[in-house]
């Protein structure tokens, strides 16, 4: 099964990469590698507001056409992406970002899986160590600890 | 029993944010609009009537107005034609007009057939004015009220509920108190 499974996802991800190319909706070239490099990038984590789950890249509405265009000639313009980001979002919201920003709005949704992770790992501990005391010439299950 | 009462805790702590959450979530498919409370978009652009004209936002300062954004492609602004029709005969608010990535002659017969809702009609070819504002669907219809803010939104086909719900009482509210 295992060596099955792994040709199965290989044969799956070879194929989603290439669709990708084959149909890519945008063809938009800029005159420079560094430039391509990051339209591609900004592209990618713009969202088509019309479609909500694409990116402008992979999107073939109209609007995202309009965004796309609009990407292209700021970045000819010679406006950093940060500026691009920021132009975007005045208009539709932070929504059109893929990679949200870090504000102190939404500060606790940054921080809410650190301190998860910290509560997580003391309850592991604490789980570890008093089981841990219970192991020698304990032999019974460990679960029927708690029915006492 | 008390080694529950901290995960149960956790737990009802949870639920009680998720809910205010889900409570305060607005209406699904709506995103808020951050050019809500912020000055409209300044425009010069040609006039659907006479191209050789142009429409303005600055001859509109100092107004309350509609901007509306459609395009005879759209199926949402059929629907929202006879609303659009009967602001206009109300006469409270003057309906400025984007026609959004469309053609002028196919906009032209459609006010013609349907009748003009519009103190004038800009067009936007390019798509560039609608993304001035924000629009990802049409229609979508901006209240912009004399100091050149937005001050509200609606995102769909305009219905004669959300013009006595939304949008006069605040042209109304407000030209009653100016007035007072």
């Amino acid at each position: 099964m295992r060596p099955l499974a792994t040709v199965l996802i290989i044969a799956t991800a070879l194929a989603v990469a290439v669709s990708r190319t084959a149909f890519a909706v945008d063809p938009t070239e800029l005159p420079t590698p560094a430039l391509q490099a990051r339209y591609l990038a900004l592209t990618h984590e713009l969202r088509c507001m019309q479609c909500q789950n694409e990116a402008l890249a992979d999107s073939p509405v109209g609007l995202a056409a309009d965004l796309r265009r609009e990407v292209r000639d700021q970045l000819l313009a010679g406006k950093t992406d940060d500026q691009i980001r920021a132009w975007m979002s005045a208009r539709y919201g932070d929504f059109i970002l893929f990679r949200p920003r870090y504000s102190l709005r939404n500060a606790w949704l940054w921080g809410a899986p650190g301190v998860l992770l910290l509560i997580g790992a003391l309850v592991c501990w604490r789980v570890v160590r008093n089981r841990a005391s219970l192991l020698p010439g304990d032999q019974e299950p460990v679960e029927e600890d708690g029915a006492r | 029993m008390t080694r529950f009462l901290l995960p149960l805790g956790i737990f009802a702590l949870l639920a009680v944010v998720l809910a205010i959450g889900i409570r305060h979530s607005p209406e699904k498919g709506v995103i808020a609009s951050p050019l809500l409370g912020k000055p409209a978009p300044a425009f010069v652009l040609p006039d659907l009537a006479d191209p050789a004209r142009q429409v303005r936002s600055d001859d509109l300062k100092g107004r309350w107005y509609l901007f509306n954004v459609w395009g005879t492609w759209c199926g949402g602004c059929r629907e929202e034609h006879e609303t659009l029709l009967q602001v206009h005969r109300a006469g409270v608010v003057p309906i400025i007009g984007l026609d959004w990535k469309d053609d002028d002659g196919q906009a032209l017969n459609w006010l013609t057939q349907l009748g003009n809702p519009y103190q004038s009609v800009a067009t936007d070819h390019s798509g560039r004015e609608a993304i001035e504002w924000g629009v990802y669907g049409a229609p979508e219809t901006f209240l912009v009220n004399p100091q050149g803010v937005v001050v509200y939104k609606h995102i769909g086909a305009l219905t004669p509920d959300t013009w006595t719900h939304e949008i006069l009482p605040r042209v109304s509210g407000a030209k009653a108190g100016s007035s007072s």
